[in-house]
Parts: structure tokens; C-alpha cells; sequence
């Protein structure tokens, strides 16, 4: 028996819209007119949104936060893709996506000065899952999700979305295996950002691509331009196509680059080059998405300018209704530890209450 | 003698025990190149380079597994979790085959490694990253689990994890890396561990910390010797497994009265198996019932709501007060 090749594989790459925004005509989704400045409004939305979040957070008025600025092609294209049915399963770094979604924009501000109220969602049909903080583990949830889709008679997916370092995890390999074996309508976006806090992309995994690890599990997969909001909304519209045609999941990497630091704890400089990131801002997505509605005459400064004001005053409300005082209780952990009562947390709440009292509702001294 | 932090202390530490010993090695996310997300392996990639500082892709379960396998072999890896709320990924590497080695193969395959994670609250961290959930360690026999107060200890005691034959969990009072400074001796230094330290000794109360919780401890003591003129023994346990039976016997034995400061949940605790060791061994000494300060049966709440959820010196003082009232 001689030695032969019996498998090949390739990986495709998509890009729609270049760089400086220029549309390849043939795979252009012409998209209507409405569409697209829904799109960009979305974007130039999370971008304010984001850059306020880094302000509020240097002033002492907001938490800890991983700054979302530069991923915007990936969740939202992604987001205004999926139907109501669809289940939204994100990491950390998909906030425009959550918009488009349903969230409103006071929930991430919540969420990162450190309320749980910041998970609530206005509606529970929204169908978002809450920001996973431990890295990969939403990818079985995402399987399992869409597996229960399809037990109740649903035509829908499960969309989860993971980052270059979440690659490494358990979770990621044993959720696409699981995914693949039960041909589950599940679409995993890997996002990646070339860095996964200060370990870069070539550290991570010696994979020629991120999308060739949907190929070990016998998943379809394409490399998108994830600064190309129109690349992304091919990919995925093709992706979830395939799995609620029954065929099964559908890996999408989405190349793309963290502008921006881990999270406001961290300090990039201590790991990469102010070339590379200059070098990446030149490829961010608004600004050939912008240069693309300018083509297609929609768009001008003036109503570019128009539009970041209006976005800007949106936020501005945003903000002004989560610094408004609230009287949420002190004891509302005790109230969700289980969906059954149990005497020991009912004295232990009278506890904790009677000690808040005692010091006078003042932050407790931890020395 | 240099004045350190203890972020410097464990730096040290670790540096000293890199220089003595050349199969000693630092590995985990992030703490080659950006020197740990708290700058506690801050200069090691300069100074020992790639090969024993590794940054690791981000795997949690393969960061032990692969550190049990170089342990194995005779190597002393020293691994970190970049928090304790992302060490439960390594859950099945640890309970399968870091605690059980030594007893599976009666001693013949050992494995001298240290996961080293910072623990605990108070910081305004995001979820995942203010938990103590020291006593799922120490419930695992073969696990020991070690806890310093300050960075005197925390030097002392991250050599002797280094050093020792077993694997160690060591768990590093986040909240406590930059509070404060101690004289650190220049020299190495290295602390039993399994051994507690009565950092203040008394005759009418005996109050038992570790970890973060030694500073409220501390000041709760200061405030009622100053208010009631009485005498406050003090133990800071600094290992929870090995529990240093010993010396909180010794103590209650001579206080009659005890009061147990913890940060973690209250049921299944250390505080509970030190109250039931006080039980056994000095039952009928006792002038009171063991009072006990610890966080509450719930899952940690977001930053916004923890300052009332961790145990504070206002809490230990009212108890202090509550069991020589008794």
C-alpha cells in the first residue's frame, strides 16, 4: 500500500471592501442604502460609546473595563445579521453587537462600575447571554444553546464569539467537537485581535490561521477582514445560512487588531511597538466604511459630523442616567443564591443587614 | 533589609530561588514579557531569559498539566493563575493527579511544584476576581495551601513552597501587594509551612486569621485592647493545610475564648474546621462558644455591592466584644 495524500484543505480569505474602502464589485451584498447608514451609525454609536467608557474610567467614574474600539466590523454586521431566534453568546469585546442586539447603552456602564443590574436585560426574548469574564468557556453554552434550539423545534443558531487567546482554551476545542459530532447550528466567530493581553498572536498558537482549527473537527471555516463590515456580513450570512440548513456549525475568523490596551489595568507599551498599533489604525474599520458611503454618495463630512453628535448626545444620556442615584438594596445577593429558601441565609441576611447598620452603611474597613 | 511591598517580596522570592536553584521556573499568561498582570515576575524574562520564564498560551488546565509533567521529571516549576477565579480550569489537573502522585505511586513520582494565584476582594475588580476559595484547595488531601499576611511571610514562605517536596497552592492576598511595606532581610529567608504564628500574645481572647484578613484582625485587636484593657492573642495562620493544630490549641487552651476572622463564604471554611478542632482539643476550656467573622453563603457580588460583603475591622470588634461579654 504506497503512501498517499488522503485529505487536503484550504482557507479562504475574504475582504469586500479594502482599506481605504474601495468595494470589489463582485462580491459587494449591495446592501440597501438604509442598511448601511443603520451600520454605520451602530459603529460610530459603540466607538463614542467606548471612548467615553475610557474617560469615565480615567476619572475615577467607571470600573475596570476591556476597551472595544477597532472591533466594531466584527459583532455588529454580525448582530444585525441574526433574527430574533438567535442566540447572542458573546466574550467581552463584542459591546456594539449587544446594542444591536437590544442592550441598552447602560448596561456595560453598569455592568463595569460593578453592578449586577448591568446584566439584566430589558427582555429576556432578547436572547443575549451575559459577558463571559472566564476565557472560552461560552463556547459549549453556544453548542448547548443551539442543540436546545433544534430539540424545540426552532430555526435558529447559536452565535458565540471567542478571542485569539480563548483558542487555547479546553472549552473551544471540546464545544466545536461537540458542535461538529451533534451538527449543531452553532456559528463561532473567533475575534481575532493579534493579542491576548501581552501575548501576541504568534505566541498563542503556531496554526497558519485561526480558521483551520474548525478543520481538525471537520467544520466549514473562513478568514474574514473583520475591520470590513461587509466582508463580515457575507461571512455571516453565509454562516448562518449553512447551519440552519441543518448542515451543521461554522467557524468565521475574523482578523481584526486590539487598538486599544486589555483591559484599563493594563499597559500595552510594555509588550508592543507604537508602529504596529499606528500601522493598525490605519486599517480601522469606520474609516473605509465611511470612505465606502462617501463613494456610494451618501455620505459627507457635514453629516459625519451631524451624526457624531447625535451619538455623542445619545451617550451623554446614557451617562447621565447611570450616575443618577439609585436605591438598589445592599442585599440583593442574598436574594439569588438559590430559586429555593433556606433558613440559614434568611439569618444570615439579618446578619449582614444588622452589620451594615452597625457601621453606618460606611465602606467597611478591610485594613 | 530593604522596605518592600509585597509584590517586591514575592519578586524577590522568586528571583533568589531562580538563582539557587537551576530548576526552578516560572511559567503562566502573560508573566514573561508583560512581567504579570500585577508585576510579580517583573524582570525575571531579563534575567533568566525565555527557557525558564515562559509565557504560556492561555490554558489554565495545560499551565498545571504541563507543570506536573516538568515536575515529574525533576524539575520545580512555579505556575501562576492570573487570577483564583480562572484556577477552577485547572480543577481536573489538580484533584486527578497533582494531589494523588505521590500516594499512586508510594512516593516514587513526587511533584515539587507551586501554583501561585492571587485570592480575594476589595479591589473593584471585575467578576471571577474577588473570590477566597481557599478551602476547596485544602479540602484535597496532598494539596497543601499556604497564605501570607504580609510580604515578610509572603518571601519567606514562597521559598519554602519552592523548596518543598509536595505541590503547594499559593495564594497571595491581592488586596494586600501594594498596601503596605515590611522590612524584608536581604538574605534568603525561608518559614515552615504548616506552622502559625502568634504575632501577638494575650491571655484573654485568642483571634485566628490568615491572608488578607490579618489586617482587620489586627486593627479590630488594637481598638479592643485600647477600649476594654484586655489581653488579645493573635494567630496568623499563614497555611491552612497543614493546619497548625498545635499552636491553636495551646492558645485557646490558655484563652478560654476564640474568635476565627475569615474572608471566604461561611460554611465549609477553614474557620468551620478550626472550630471543630477547638471541639476536639480544648472543648473544656472554653469560656465561650467560638465566634466566628466570615463572608456569607452567597455568591460573590460585583464591586459595587462587596464592601459590606468582606469581613472588616468593625465585624471583628463586635465579636471580640461578643465572646469576652459571653
Amino acid at each position: 500500500m504506497p503512501r498517499k495524500s488522503v485529505a487536503k484543505f484550504a482557507i479562504d480569505h475574504l475582504q469586500v471592501l479594502d482599506e481605504q474602502g474601495v468595494v470589489d464589485a463582485k462580491l459587494d451584498p449591495k446592501l440597501p442604502d438604509e442598511r448601511l447608514l443603520e451600520m454605520y451609525r451602530w459603529m460610530r454609536l459603540a466607538r463614542e460609546l467606548d471612548e467615553r467608557m475610557l474617560k469615565l474610567q480615567r476619572q475615577g467614574r467607571l470600573g475596570t473595563f476591556p476597551p472595544n474600539t477597532g472591533h466594531e466590523a466584527v459583532s455588529i454586521p454580525v448582530a444585525m445579521a441574526m433574527g430574533p431566534k438567535d442566540w447572542f453568546v458573546g466574550a467581552f469585546r463584542e459591546t456594539g453587537g449587544r446594542l444591536v442586539r437590544g442592550e441598552p447603552l447602560t448596561s456595560p456602564l453598569y455592568y463595569y462600575n460593578g453592578w449586577e443590574e448591568g446584566n439584566i436585560l430589558p427582555d429576556p426574548a432578547l436572547r443575549i447571554t451575559p459577558i463571559s469574564v472566564v476565557i472560552g468557556c461560552q463556547v459549549p453554552h453556544a453548542v448547548g444553546l443551539a442543540f436546545a434550539s433544534r430539540y424545540q423545534g426552532e430555526d435558529a443558531a447559536a452565535v458565540c464569539f471567542i478571542g485569539d487567546g480563548g483558542t487555547s482554551e479546553g472549552d473551544f476545542h471540546e464545544g466545536l467537537n461537540f458542535a461538529s459530532v451533534w451538527k449543531a447550528p452553532v456559528v463561532c466567530i473567533v475575534q481575532n485581535n493579534q493579542w491576548a493581553i501581552s501575548i501576541p498572536r504568534s505566541a498563542q498558537t503556531a496554526s497558519q490561521t485561526m480558521a483551520q482549527k474548525a478543520i481538525a473537527f471537520g467544520i466549514p471555516c473562513l478568514q474574514v477582514d473583520g475591520n470590513d463590515a461587509l466582508a463580515m456580513w457575507v461571512a455571516i450570512n453565509e454562516a448562518l445560512e449553512h447551519a440552519r440548513s441543518g448542515k451543521g456549525p461554522y467557524l468565521i475568523e475574523a482578523v481584526t487588531y486590539r487598538l486599544m490596551m486589555h483591559t484599563t489595568a493594563d499597559d500595552p507599551k510594555k509588550y508592543r511597538g507604537e508602529a504596529e498599533e499606528k500601522c493598525a489604525w490605519e486599517k480601522e474599520p469606520l474609516i473605509r466604511f465611511r470612505a465606502y458611503l462617501a463613494a456610494r454618495g451618501l455620505w459627507d463630512d457635514a453629516k459625519d459630523e451631524a451624526l457624531i453628535a447625535e451619538v455623542k448626545e445619545q451617550v451623554d444620556q446614557a451617562v447621565r442616567a447611570f450616575e443618577a442615584p439609585v436605591d438598589w438594596a445592599q442585599d440583593t445577593a442574598f436574594d439569588h443564591v438559590y430559586g429555593t429558601d433556606h433558613p440559614h441565609l434568611h439569618e444570615q441576611r439579618a446578619e449582614f443587614l444588622a452589620n451594615v447598620r452597625f457601621d453606618g452603611g460606611k465602606e467597611a474597613d478591610h485594613g | 533589609m530593604a522596605k518592600l511591598t509585597m509584590v517586591q517580596a514575592i519578586n524577590l522570592a522568586l528571583t533568589q530561588e531562580m538563582e539557587r536553584d537551576p530548576s526552578v521556573l516560572v511559567l503562566g499568561e502573560d508573566v514573561a514579557q508583560d512581567g504579570g498582570v500585577f508585576r510579580l515576575t517583573d524582570g525575571l524574562l531579563e534575567k533568566f531569559g525565555p527557557v525558564r520564564v515562559l509565557d504560556t498560551p492561555l490554558a489554565e488546565s495545560a499551565i498545571l498539566g504541563t507543570s506536573i509533567g516538568m515536575a515529574m521529571a525533576g524539575l520545580r516549576p512555579v505556575c501562576e493563575m492570573q487570577f483564583c477565579g480562572f484556577s477552577y480550569l485547572m480543577m481536573g489537573q489538580f484533584e486527578a493527579h497533582a494531589t494523588r502522585m505521590r500516594a499512586r505511586t508510594h512516593g516514587q513520582i513526587t511533584l515539587p511544584l507551586v501554583v501561585r494565584m492571587p485570592y480575594g476582594g476589595g479591589v473593584r475588580a471585575l467578576e471571577h476576581h474577588s473570590e477566597s476559595r481557599e478551602a476547596i484547595w485544602a479540602h484535597l488531601p496532598g494539596a497543601k495551601v499556604v497564605l501570607p499576611s504580609g510580604p515578610r511571610n509572603a518571601r519567606a514562605l514562597l521559598a519554602a513552597a519552592i523548596r518543598d517536596p509536595d505541590p503547594v497552592v499559593f495564594m497571595e492576598p491581592k488586596h494586600s501587594y501594594r498596601a503596605f511595606r515590611e522590612e524584608v532581610p536581604d538574605e534568603p529567608e525561608v518559614m515552615p509551612i504548616g506552622k502559625a504564628q502568634v504575632v501577638q500574645s494575650g491571655t484573654d481572647v485568642t483571634l485566628v486569621s490568615w491572608g488578607a484578613m490579618m489586617r482587620p484582625t489586627l486593627k479590630a485587636a488594637a481598638e479592643i485592647t485600647e477600649k476594654r484593657g484586655v489581653s488579645i492573642e493573635v494567630i496568623d495562620l499563614l497555611s491552612i493545610a497543614p493546619l497548625d493544630a498545635q499552636t491553636i490549641t495551646d492558645s485557646v487552651r490558655k484563652t478560654g475564648r476564640c474568635v476565627v476572622v475569615q474572608e471566604a463564604p461561611r460554611s465549609f471554611g477553614p474557620s468551620s474546621e478550626i472550630t471543630a478542632l477547638i471541639n476536639d482539643k480544648a472543648f473544656l476550656y472554653l469560656e465561650a462558644p467560638v465566634a466566628r467573622v466570615t463572608g456569607y453563603d452567597v455568591v460573590t457580588p460585583y464591586f459595587g455591592r462587596e464592601k459590606h460583603y468582606i469581613p472588616g475591622a468593625g465585624r471583628v470588634a463586635r465579636a471580640l466584644e461578643a465572646t469576652l461579654d459571653f
